[in-house]
C-alpha cells in the first residue's frame, strides 16, 4: 500500500453540507449583528459563484431576504439573463431586471472601449466584437502581454498585440461595466436596507480577478475563501441548475465570447486551483505537476505568474490609505 | 557604455525605479528579481523598443531571455537592427 502523502486532486475534496453550514452562520453573523442589515443583495450572472451565493444567502436568512439583481448590456451573452431567472426559481427569491446599457453607452463606455482598439486595428467599427486574450501560460515563458481579437460583421478575425495606452483604454472602458453594476447594487440595497453580497472565489479574490470599487466592493464576500472546484461542490449540494454548473466560466464582458482561462489565469481554473493550493501549502513545482499533467517547469511559469498576479492585487485590494491613523473611526467587527 | 545600454538604462531609470527602486542597479541586473519591472512595465518597456529602435517585435521574442536586464534588451535590439541592416544590405 502507498502510504506517502503524495500531493494529489483529492487535497480540495470538501463536506459540501458542513462548509455550507459553516458559511450560512458566517452570513448570519455578518449581514445581522455586525452591520446590523435586514438581508443580501447579490448581482446575478448566471454563473457559479454567484449562484452559489445567492443560494448560501437564501438558506442562511431566508428566501424572501435576498433580491437577485439582474442587469445585462448590450453585448451580454442571452445565456446570463436565462440561467441566472433560472437559479431564482430554483431557489424562490425575488429578482429584478436592470439594462444597464444606455447607462454604459451615456458613459462612453462602448466609445472609448472602440477607441483605444482602433489604437492597434485601425479598421475596427461599430458592429464588431472584440476581446482580450492572454498567451497560454504552459506553453512556453513568454510574458503575459495582452492582445485584442476583434471579428468584423463578415466574420473576418484580426489580432494585435497591444501597446500600454490601447491596454489601459480598454480596460479603462470596459470597467465601467462592473462599476455601474455595484451602483445598482448599492441602489437596492440602500432602498431596502440590505447588505450587498460580493461573489469571488478564491482564485479570483487572491489573484485579483476583479475590477477595485466594482465587482471588488461589497459589504460581505461569503466565498471567497473556496477554490473555484470547491464552489462547484457546494453549487452541487445546494441544488443548483446542471445548466449553470455545466457552463464553462466567461467574462461575459467582452462583446466575443470569452473564457476566463484566456481572460486571466491562462490555465484551467480546476489546475490553477491545485496549482495555487499547492504553492500556497509549500508544496514542490515538481510535485504538483504530477499531480495535474504538467512538467516542474510548466508549473514554475504558473507559480511566477501567482507571484505577480498577488503584487499586482495589493493596490486592487487596499482600502482609502490615511497619511495618519483615525482611531475613533470604527469598522465593523471592531 | 554603449548608447543603446544608455537609452534603455535611462528609460528604466526614468519609468520604474521612482516606483520600485533606489537607481542602484546593474546593467546585468535581472528586472524580475530586483522586482524593478512588472507585468505593466514589461508592456511599457517592449513599445518603448519597438518605438525607439523601429523594430518589429514577435510575440515569440517576448521572453526573459531577450528582456530581463538592461544588457539583455540591447543585446536583444542590435540583433534585430543587425538582422534589417542585413535584409537592406542583401
Amino acid at each position: 500500500m502507498n502510504t506517502s502523502s503524495a500531493f494529489s486532486t483529492t487535497v480540495l475534496e470538501i463536506d459540501a453540507g458542513r462548509v455550507a453550514n459553516e458559511i450560512e452562520e458566517g452570513i448570519r453573523e455578518i449581514v445581522l449583528r455586525r452591520l446590523r442589515r435586514k438581508g443580501a443583495i447579490v448581482g446575478l450572472s448566471g454563473g457559479i459563484d454567484s449562484s452559489v451565493t445567492a443560494a448560501l444567502c437564501a438558506r442562511a436568512l431566508g428566501k424572501d431576504r435576498v433580491l437577485g439583481v439582474l442587469m445585462p448590456e448590450d453585448e451580454s451573452s442571452q445565456d446570463s439573463l436565462l440561467l441566472a431567472n433560472l437559479l431564482a426559481d430554483a431557489i424562490g427569491i425575488s429578482t429584478v431586471v436592470e439594462n444597464i446599457g444606455p447607462t454604459l453607452e451615456a458613459l462612453g463606455c462602448y466609445r472609448h472601449r472602440d477607441e483605444a482598439i482602433r489604437k492597434v486595428i485601425p479598421e475596427y467599427r461599430t458592429g464588431w466584437k472584440s476581446k482580450i486574450v492572454l498567451p497560454n501560460l504552459v506553453e512556453g515563458s513568454y510574458y503575459q502581454i495582452f492582445s485584442v481579437v476583434a471579428q468584423s460583421p463578415d466574420g473576418e478575425m484580426r489580432r494585435a498585440r497591444l501597446t500600454p495606452d490601447a491596454y489601459l483604454g480598454i480596460v479603462a472602458a470596459t470597467n465601467f461595466k462592473q462599476r455601474t453594476r455595484k451602483m445598482l447594487e448599492y441602489y437596492h440595497a440602500d432602498r431596502l436596507w440590505y447588505a450587498v453580497a460580493g461573489t469571488p472565489n478564491r482564485l479570483e479574490y487572491a489573484l485579483g480577478f476583479f475590477v477595485k470599487n466594482g465587482d471588488g466592493a461589497a459589504d460581505f464576500k461569503p466565498i471567497a475563501h473556496l477554490y473555484k472546484t470547491q464552489v462547484y461542490d457546494l453549487g452541487k449540494f445546494l441544488g443548483v441548475p446542471e445548466e449553470i454548473l455545466r457552463r464553462p466560466p466567461t467574462t461575459d464582458t467582452y462583446s466575443l465570447e470569452q473564457s476566463q482561462e484566456e481572460f486571466y489565469f491562462s490555465l484551467p481554473l480546476d489546475k490553477m486551483d491545485l496549482c495555487l493550493y499547492g504553492k500556497n501549502a509549500g508544496v514542490s513545482a515538481a510535485e504538483v505537476g504530477a499531480a495535474i499533467g504538467l512538467t516542474a517547469e510548466q508549473v514554475k511559469h504558473v507559480f511566477a505568474s501567482i507571484d505577480s498576479k498577488l503584487k499586482a492585487t495589493v493596490y486592487l485590494q487596499s482600502s482609502p490609505q490615511l497619511i495618519e491613523p483615525v482611531p475613533e473611526a470604527r469598522e465593523a467587527g471592531n | 557604455m554603449q548608447q543603446i545600454e544608455q537609452e534603455v538604462r535611462q528609460f528604466v531609470v526614468d519609468n520604474f525605479v521612482r516606483t520600485a527602486g533606489n537607481g542602484d542597479f546593474s546593467n546585468q541586473d535581472s528586472f524580475l528579481e530586483t522586482g524593478l519591472v512588472d507585468s505593466m512595465g514589461i508592456m511599457n518597456l517592449v513599445e518603448f523598443v519597438r518605438e525607439k529602435f523601429s523594430i518589429i517585435i514577435e510575440n515569440e521574442e517576448l521572453v526573459p531571455e531577450n528582456w530581463d536586464s538592461v544588457q539583455q534588451v540591447a543585446e536583444f535590439v542590435r540583433s534585430k537592427v543587425g538582422m534589417a541592416t542585413q535584409r537592406e544590405e542583401g
